[in-house]
């Protein structure tokens, strides 16, 4: 099973690399971008058995941050 | 009194040996030095130190995986018990990460890497860690991360001010730290983490010694109980 984790900074938390990569496209001439936010992507394979919980307890106890960050788990047709 | 030290080395740790000489200068006992790998701490340690570095080149995040290896699981448990653990520079990443510390420690608001030395103000002398400072008292100690840009949400702040376990705030801003926050202490004041490197401020060569009190109080601590 192929597993997609998105992971991303929660509302309200300053993103400076976020930030930077704005200023960048700024720089290149893209006009109307309103704000950038970085985040990860992690893409997993895991065992179909592997449960739901299970997956939920990885993201919690170390692919996210949950003081900072916040994921949502995309389960990817084969 | 002698000091039973460990200094924590991880895979890419590249400050451990100058928290080891800070150590045995202050203490005169030479710290005992421990591998990421063991799942078990010397006996009857009196300190515990995780040094500064790039633990598994900060993958994932600076410290989260460090603060899932095997030692740290005895680390935590020592903390649970009362053992002094300082956390300096990737050692405080450790420890947010951990959990033993509240908050995170998030890439410097001005992007980039600051290597430097930065006035401190004590805000706490009372701690294991602080007493031989003056509360008020400014000191110069190095700064050198890309990734000290602290961050807690407002309530955790608001209890970490009240309770007083802001240990030393910067005097200027450094790295974009949410209340100029430089070091913090766990609940009952014997985890300190700060991003600033007293061990390397200890002996005049260094060009300061403002770090010196920081062990001193430790040792004068545990010495009087």
């Amino acid at each position: 099973m192929k597993i997609r984790v998105h992971v991303s900074l929660k509302n309200g938390v300053l993103d400076p690399q976020g930030r930077a990569i704005h200023h960048a496209l700024e720089g290149l001439g893209f006009s109307g971008v309103n704000d950038v936010r970085a985040g990860r992507l992690f893409e997993l394979d895991v065992d179909d058995s592997v449960s739901d919980d299970a997956l939920d307890d990885m993201c919690r106890k170390l692919l996210a941050n949950m003081v900072i960050e916040n994921y949502r788990i995309e389960k990817v047709a084969a | 009194m002698s000091l039973r030290s460990a200094v924590i080395t991880f895979p890419g740790s590249n400050c451990d040996r100058d928290m080891a000489v800070a150590l045995e200068a202050v203490s005169g006992t030479p710290a005992i030095r421990v591998w990421h790998g063991d799942a078990t701490l010397p006996e009857r340690l009196d300190f515990i130190a995780l040094p500064g570095g790039f633990s598994y080149g900060d993958y994932l995040r600076c410290g989260a995986i460090a603060s899932r290896s095997p030692v740290m699981r005895a680390v935590i448990e020592a903390a649970g018990r009362g053992v002094p653990v300082l956390g300096v520079c990737n050692g405080f990443q450790v420890l947010t990460e951990s959990g033993l510390l509240p908050g995170a420690l998030m890439r410097n608001a001005g992007i980039t890497f600051v290597c430097r030395n930065a006035r401190l103000v004590v805000e706490n002398d009372s701690a294991l860690f602080t007493s031989a400072y003056a509360k008020g008292q400014h000191l110069s100690i190095p700064v050198a991360h890309h990734d000290g840009n602290y961050f807690a949400d407002d309530a955790t702040l608001d209890r970490l001010e009240g309770d007083g376990r802001i240990a030393f705030r910067y005097a200027e801003t450094i790295n974009g730290s949410v209340r100029d926050i430089a070091g913090i202490l766990n609940e009952k004041g014997n985890v300190l983490g700060m991003m600033p490197h007293p061990e390397r401020a200890i002996d005049p060569a260094h060009g300061g010694t403002d770090g010196r009190a920081l062990f001193e109080s430790a040792l004068n601590t545990l010495a009087s109980a």
